[in-house]
């Protein structure tokens, strides 16, 4: 099966400092690729680069075989394919959940209002969040705030979607429910790119694991072999400490 | 008697007028006006404001000069007399606010827009808004009104108007917009940089981002601010009567001129507290109501 995305040597300075140092990764259609590192190792970058939020120094990624990182390409098309959700949720404070979520459908792919409505409204069903159409965000949990973000993200059905350590911000007891609904993408097949500190999840659902120290991949493989056997004194050492912070 | 009397002392412990535990309802359009909320604050206020004021009119009234002075400043049949041609001319002054206002809060925002563009190709853009806005908040608003309201028209260039009425508001939206834009621009940088992220994640280009997400938050993130701009220029127009121009103060002036008495200038000057008193009570009290609700969402 050919790649849906790849990172070929791909290398991200700010300034001076040396953030990605030749990131290589394939991702393959249903892949659910999992990257996990200490703080500040690069993952976040990793994605914002693929959705072209940030600009890449050297090598190359590829969206289907294309080449997306050169000048040629509009971010706005690789955009409509990709989606991205953030730790921070990041709706928009000044739009109810129906009008942040139809935002996009309507203005970037030119859906008629009633069209766009009734998807977004049917997202919103579909993940517990019927009564919270006409909500503004400030009167959400944060649950639920990271529950719409990700509707917003899926209404402009992407074909991937890159999550960036969506639980990280949330309260203990409202993780499950954002994991639940990441679950409900898996079984419909979505390909996912997702940061992650839930390392019993990244176990459960990751078909890989990718773990990233100081902007390289140091080692990566399927989440048995990856969890059980890890090969590197690395991510024993990391592994460890996430066992002793009770995160697995 | 009875359980009346020997009741718990619970019921002494009253709570306080101010108390933290008492909403203090919601902010009435004149709150503020005396410092305190509380009735018995505000009661100290009038009282203390009261006094004030019968001292001074009692040490203005009784000085040598005051009936001099009040023949010349507040003589009642000066007022009748000239009120009826100030206030004429005072609603000129109202329309070329209106006008002035509208021209520039669109103005100011197209400056301010283009002052964050990103990008290589808005570069020339971005230094031309820069030289504008440092060059007209430079220069006094008067010396605008008479370099351009008299400059102007000395070129006699073919199909150029030369009414002081259009280069009096030209120099008024020229001014104020360089202000106003960043006022805005000020609101701009204060919606976080991650809305910006999300809009363009979502395949928003850098307009739609702009229209969608964040002009709305930046707007409404200044109209404190252009609320005040609003106060400060609706008296600003007066500044047009040095081209000649009659309105208000000018006709004021003309009839100070013609009877040597200058009541008519308080004629004007109470017009023009008659719109901006309201107007400064309503950006206050919007100002109040605004922080109340970001303070309430912030919880
Ligand atoms: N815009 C930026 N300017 C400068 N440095 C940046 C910028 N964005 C990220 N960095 C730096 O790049 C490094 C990698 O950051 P990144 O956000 O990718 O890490 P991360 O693995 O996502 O960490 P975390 O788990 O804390 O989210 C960090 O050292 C960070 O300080
Ligand atoms: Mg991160």
């Amino acid at each position: 099966m050919s790649d849906r995305v790849r990172l070929a040597g791909v290398h991200k300075r700010f300034g001076d400092k040396h953030v990605l140092k030749g990131i290589d990764l394939s991702v393959a259609e249903h892949d659910v690729v999992c990257l996990i590192g200490s703080s500040g190792s690069g993952k976040s970058t990793i994605l914002r680069c693929i959705n072209l939020l940030e600009t890449v120094d050297e090598g190359a990624i590829y969206l289907d075989g294309e080449i997306i990182t050169r000048r040629e390409t509009d971010p706005n098309l690789v955009r409509q394919f990709v989606g991205i959700v953030f730790q921070s949720y990041n709706l928009f404070p000044h739009m109810n959940v129906l009008d942040n979520v139809t935002l996009s459908p309507r203005r970037v792919h030119g859906k008629g209002r009633v069209e766009a409505e009734d998807h977004a409204v049917a997202l919103l069903e579909r993940f517990g969040l019927s009564d919270k159409v006409y909500e503004f965000p400030d009167r959400l949990s944060g649950g639920q705030q990271q529950r719409v973000a990700v509707v917003r993200a899926l209404a402009t059905e992407p074909e991937l979607l890159l999550l960036d350590e969506i639980t990280a911000a949330l309260d203990p007891e409202l993780v499950g429910e954002v994991l639940g609904v990441i679950r409900d993408l898996i079984t419909d097949g979505m390909t996912l790119i997702l940061a992650t500190h839930e390392m019993g999840f990244a176990r459960d659902v990751a078909t890989r694991v990718c773990f990233l120290d100081d902007g390289a991949i140091l080692e990566e493989g399927p989440p048995d072999q990856f969890f059980s056997d890890p090969k590197m004194p690395r991510t024993q050492q990391f592994l460890r400490r996430v066992i002793d912070a009770g995160r697995l | 008697m009875t359980d009346t009397d020997n009741r718990e002392p619970a019921e002494a412990i009253e709570l306080p007028a101010g108390s933290r535990f008492v909403s203090p309802g919601s902010p009435g359009l004149f709150n503020g006006l005396f410092g305190q909320s509380g009735s018995k604050g505000a009661l100290v206020a009038f009282a203390s404001t009261v006094l004030f004021l019968v001292v001074a009119a009692i040490v203005i009234l009784n000085s040598e000069a005051w009936p001099k002075v009040q023949n010349q400043f507040l003589n009642w049949e000066h007022f009748k007399a000239s009120f009826p041609a100030i206030l004429g001319a005072f609603w000129l002054d109202m329309q070329m606010f209106a006008v002035a206002e509208v021209l520039i809060l669109s103005f100011a925002l197209l400056v301010a827009v283009l002052r964050v563009l990103r990008g290589p190709a808005f570069f020339p853009l971005r230094v031309l808004s820069t030289i504008y806005i440092d060059l007209f908040r430079g220069v006094p608003l008067l010396l605008v009104i008479f370099l351009l309201g008299f400059g102007v028209p000395a070129l006699d260039l073919p199909g150029v108007p030369k009414s002081p009425m259009f280069w009096g508001i030209v120099s008024l939206v020229l001014s104020y917009s360089a202000y106003t834009a960043e006022v805005y621009r000020s609101g701009l940088e204060s919606v976080h940089e991650s809305q910006r992220a999300a809009a363009r994640a979502l395949g928003l280009t850098q307009w739609q981002a702009l229209r969608f997400a964040i002009l709305p938050q930046a707007i409404r993130n200044v109209i404190p601010a252009l609320l005040n701009g609003l106060v400060s220029l609706q008296k600003d127009v007066a500044l047009i009567s040095v081209l000649g121009l009659r309105e208000a103060v000018r006709e004021a002036e003309i009839y100070k001129a013609r009877t040597f008495n200058y009541t008519s200038l308080l004629v004007a000057a109470i017009l023009f507290l008659i719109v901006s008193v309201p107007v400064a009570r309503f950006a206050d009290w919007y100002t109040a109501r605004d922080r109340r609700a970001r303070t309430k969402g912030l919880q």
